[in-house]
């Protein structure tokens, strides 16, 4: 497969601070950390069956970073048939790190940015994975 | 099922892709958290789908404002689609049409002429739910 990237897809829930999490781990892997092996989509075009974001997803492996165990991303990605490559849920990496308080939706608290940078490094390995597996 | 008074749901499309839906958002926590608490509520989007009859009967319990990033409209769409017809829709690329000097270009941490849009994008919101509840009170 030549071309291939990951595709991060956070689910960018509102409600709480887990979901922002998410949506910043996303944009330290796709801006900074993986920025030629990974990229996002609006989790929302791909809901309402956009084309080009449906190609994307079932072109490309997939990775859902989910804020609660409702796991948003993970289910729209397979109601589009996406390829689902791996799913995080923030609330088992938060289990993990229980010492870390993760607030503020707006904007992340410091001990929030900690725990995104934990679930960056780990979606960054876990692109590597995928994309070596692919080749 | 009936019509909540008091209160106004505002969806944001929260476009991953575009610096347009971090405004979307930010500017709908605004609202939330600072310009009408007391006033407001939200839910995720992705919700509509991936959550049950509850969740989709969202824009049916509240009249609802979608504040979408863009011109495709989604969190219109999706409220649309899986819960009810939102009463009216914000688009970021329009109010950023009133505003040529402040431009979107972060989808991570907004800058402050970044958060400036958002607090305008927010002041409309705002707007909309003061006239929806003038409306509904008059009723
Ligand atoms: S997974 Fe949880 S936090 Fe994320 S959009 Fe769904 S309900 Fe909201
Ligand atoms: S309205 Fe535009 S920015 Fe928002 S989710 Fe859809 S495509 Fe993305």
């Amino acid at each position: 497969m030549e071309n291939h990237k990951v595709v991060v897809v956070p689910c960018s829930g509102i409600g709480k601070s887990l979901g922002t999490v998410g949506r910043v781990a996303t944009y330290k892997v796709i801006e900074r950390m993986k920025p030629k092996e990974t990229r996002t989509v609006c989790l929302a075009l791909l809901t309402m069956g956009d084309a080009d974001a449906l190609k994307l997803v079932r072109e490309n492996p997939c990775i859902a970073v989910d804020g609660c165990p409702a796991q948003c991303s993970k289910k729209n990605i397979e109601a589009s048939m996406g390829k689902l490559a791996h799913i995080i849920i923030v609330t088992d990496v938060l289990r993990k790190n229980r010492s870390l308080k993760p607030e503020g939706v707006i904007e992340l608290n410091d001990q929030g940015d900690k725990l995104a940078e934990i679930i960056a490094k780990e979606l960054s390995k876990k692109a590597d994975e995928i994309l070596h597996k692919e080749t | 099922m009936t019509l909540a008074t008091g209160k106004v749901g505002i969806i944001c499309c929260s476009g991953e892709d575009l610096p347009e839906g971090t405004i979307s958002r930010v500017a709908t926590r605004l609202v939330l958290e600072k310009l009408r608490p007391d006033q407001t509520v939200t839910l995720c989007l992705p919700l509509f789908l991936a959550g049950g009859e509850d969740e989709r009967a969202f824009a049916r319990v509240f009249p609802t404002i979608a504040v979408d990033g863009c011109s495709k409209k989604c969190a219109e769409a999706g409220t649309k689609k899986f819960s009810g017809k939102p009463v009216a829709t914000i688009l970021v690329s329009e109010v950023m049409k009133k505003y040529p000097h402040l431009k979107a270009k972060s989808r991570e941490k907004l800058k402050p002429q970044e958060m400036e849009l958002a607090t305008k994008v927010a002041e409309e919101i705002a707007k909309k739910v003061d006239e929806i509840l003038c409306k509904t009170a008059k009723k």
